[in-house]
């Protein structure tokens, strides 16, 4: 078989100061002390329901920044 | 069975249609030859965003979900909701190292988890022991997607043993000639079955149950009106850290199992997992409404069939729709769930198939296999790991398999440290890997079995919290039993590595080199590296 060609590339990497976003979207639905309450109520809903459910956006916004400033990154 | 003809029909109906499309999946995307692992087993890896999506999101939110987490909320309440956060914090949780894991796997040509580990240490014992607890661990898995079709069956009042078994049958033929690309393929209509069910299930039901707000508030009724102490509809002092925990330590397992990486490794550049992690959350969207479900049945006074004199509170959920939905669409809703089963059984009985294939049979049956000797093994695996998952429903309880996959958890999560921080460091030694492995497992064992549940006449194996009273802390809060064993798991292989190293043990060789944990589609390394290289 063909050898693999050796690593001459430069190792591009994964490494960017955007990745500590990435901790926002896991510590926060983690403290209950947030959102561990009936009131506020929003449509209805216990606060403890509709904040949490409200942390996706936490989870999507985080994500999408991350992947699209490495996308920006890499085309450099 | 009389008054339930009309979704029986329905229900039929779907079934067949989608069991038509799992066996016309295998002409999708034709390629020359679907005998080797990367055709059948991962569908060619070459899966877009949006079917990556599907397959996912089919594969992890599966039928036993969204019957049993809205049964939890029905239960004890608040503390069901931990299914919300877990599916939050697991994205980004494993955003960097899943494209890294696509990366290595992708130059090496990799297709379990056990193969990664096999090249990174060097060490066949380890690869093995992380196949194992793959297999164990999936295989009550597929035996709880039949839990969810027997609660459709049961509340449309069809009887015994047969139906089941034909599901089955169908689901393992189809898997059996197509592979993967039959789950990606049934996933389109399973994931737009529940979308549109759940979106009409809260939007419609509320307003029959007088608003949101007396659907809470029922629901407070109920449990206020209970003497169990760890219920309401809000979280208590004690049951925290255990809310906490098990989040995060199902956040952890969750790419840990099989199936997870069987359908991330199926994907076609970095950038389609990427994406989907920023996706996929719309189904956590889905499935926080879903458990809400078990508050609407209170509001509307559903009772669980009892059957043996043992109520089956799974059967909450198609109940409460039987109630509330026309017969036609009720019988799409038991569709919605009777087919959610069928995806993931379909990828999970692919990757324990890949599991024994790659890491038993290659490893230590038959070194020289070829690429079609492979695939078909796998095939047969597949329909091995099927019957087995059948008779284990129908000749023990089910309550075994709900015991079995809660076990399942705590000890898929011992794969972390060789699997999760494996892929950033190679600084463990596979002798302490080894040991905290055999360390996490028997903690883990250890607590699951000292855990009694008196509501369901459980002396052990009653739930996965864990009183820290028993480590003689005095207190009444608990923790989730996996979290402490991954803990004891990491200590040991932390000492085992200095051990090791201190007694100048051999290292295993490493078959990965640093840049490959980044290629990406396209890479010239890609299709040039044999595969028995890495061995």
């Amino acid at each position: 078989m063909t050898t693999p060609p050796s690593d001459q590339r430069p190792v591009r990497g994964d490494r960017s100061p955007w990745n500590w976003l990435l901790l926002v979207p896991i510590v926060i639905p983690l403290i209950p002390a947030l959102y561990n309450a009936d009131e506020p109520r929003l449509f209805g809903f216990p606060l403890f329901y509709w904040l949490q459910l409200a942390f996706i956006i936490l989870g999507v916004s985080a994500t999408t920044i991350v992947y699209q400033t490495g996308k920006r990154r890499d085309r450099r | 069975m009389s008054g339930h003809v009309t979704e029986i029909v329905v229900f039929a109906v779907l079934f067949l249609v989608v069991s038509g499309m799992g066996f016309v999946a295998a002409r999708w995307r034709r390629p020359d030859n679907l005998a080797s692992l990367d055709e059948w087993g991962l569908g060619g890896r070459k899966f877009g965003s949006w079917v990556t999506w599907f397959l996912v999101g089919g594969d992890l939110y599966t039928a036993y979900t969204f019957v049993a987490v809205p049964a939890l909320l029905f239960g004890a309440g608040a503390t069901g909701f931990f299914a919300l956060p877990y599916t939050i914090v697991t994205y980004p949780l494993v955003f960097l190292l899943l494209v890294r894991l696509w990366s290595v796997a992708h130059v090496h040509g990799m297709v379990t988890p056990a193969d990664f580990v096999r090249a990174r240490f060097g060490s066949p014992t380890l690869a093995l022991l992380i196949a194992i607890t793959g297999l164990v661990a999936t295989m009550p898995y597929i035996a709880l997607q039949l839990v969810g079709i027997e609660a459709v069956l049961k509340t449309m009042g069809v009887t015994g043993d047969l139906p089941l078994i034909i599901a089955f049958a169908i689901l393992a033929a189809y898997t059996y000639q197509s592979g993967l690309r039959a789950p990606a393929l049934i996933a389109f209509v399973k994931d737009s079955l529940i979308y549109l069910v759940i979106l009409v299930a809260v939007f419609y039901i509320p307003t029959r149950l007088g608003g949101w707000s007396s659907i809470f508030d029922a629901a407070q009724a109920k449990f206020a009106a209970t003497p169990a102490p760890g219920d309401g509809t809000l979280l208590n002092p004690n049951n925290q850290l255990q809310y906490v925990t098990l989040a995060l330590g199902s956040a952890m397992a969750l790419f840990l199992y099989p199936h997870s990486v069987t359908g991330v490794l199926a994907a076609r550049n970095r950038g389609v997992i990427k994406r989907n992690m920023s996706a996929l959350p719309a189904y956590s969207l889905l499935l926080g409404l879903i458990a809400l479900l078990g508050y609407m049945a209170i509001a509307a006074g559903i009772k669980p069939i009892t059957a043996n004199g043992k109520a089956d509170v799974n059967t909450i959920v198609p109940q409460l729709f039987d109630k509330m939905f026309p017969d036609w669409f009720a019988g799409v809703t038991y569709a919605a769930i009777g087919i959610g089963a069928l995806v993931p059984a379909a990828i999970m009985s692919i990757a324990a198939a890949n599991l024994f294939t790659r890491n038993i049979y290659k490893e230590y049956i038959k070194r020289d296999a070829t690429d079609a000797q492979e695939a078909a093994v796998s095939k047969i695996a597949s329909l091995v790991v099927k019957v087995g998952a059948v008779l284990v429903i129908l000749l023990i309880d089910p309550q075994f398999s709900i015991d079995l996959q809660l076990i399942g958890g705590v000890i898929i999560l011992q794969t972390l440290p060789s699997v999760a921080l494996g892929l950033y460091t190679r600084w463990f030694h596979r002798g302490g890997l080894i040991a905290g492995w055999v360390a996490g497992m028997a903690a883990g064992m250890l607590m699951l079995y000292s855990i009694s549940n008196p509501a369901t006449k459980h002396a052990h194996f009653g739930g996965s919290a864990y009183p820290l009273a028993n480590l003689g802390l005095d207190t009444k809060m608990t923790v989730y039993a996996g979290f402490l064993a991954l803990l004891v798991n990491v200590l040991v292989a932390v000492g085992g590595t200095l051990i090791a190293r201190a007694a100048n043990l051999a290292d295993g060789p490493d078959a990965t080199k640093p840049s490959e944990y980044y290629a990406d589609e396209g890479d010239p390394r890609v299709h040039e590296v044999e595969l028995t290289g890495s061995h």
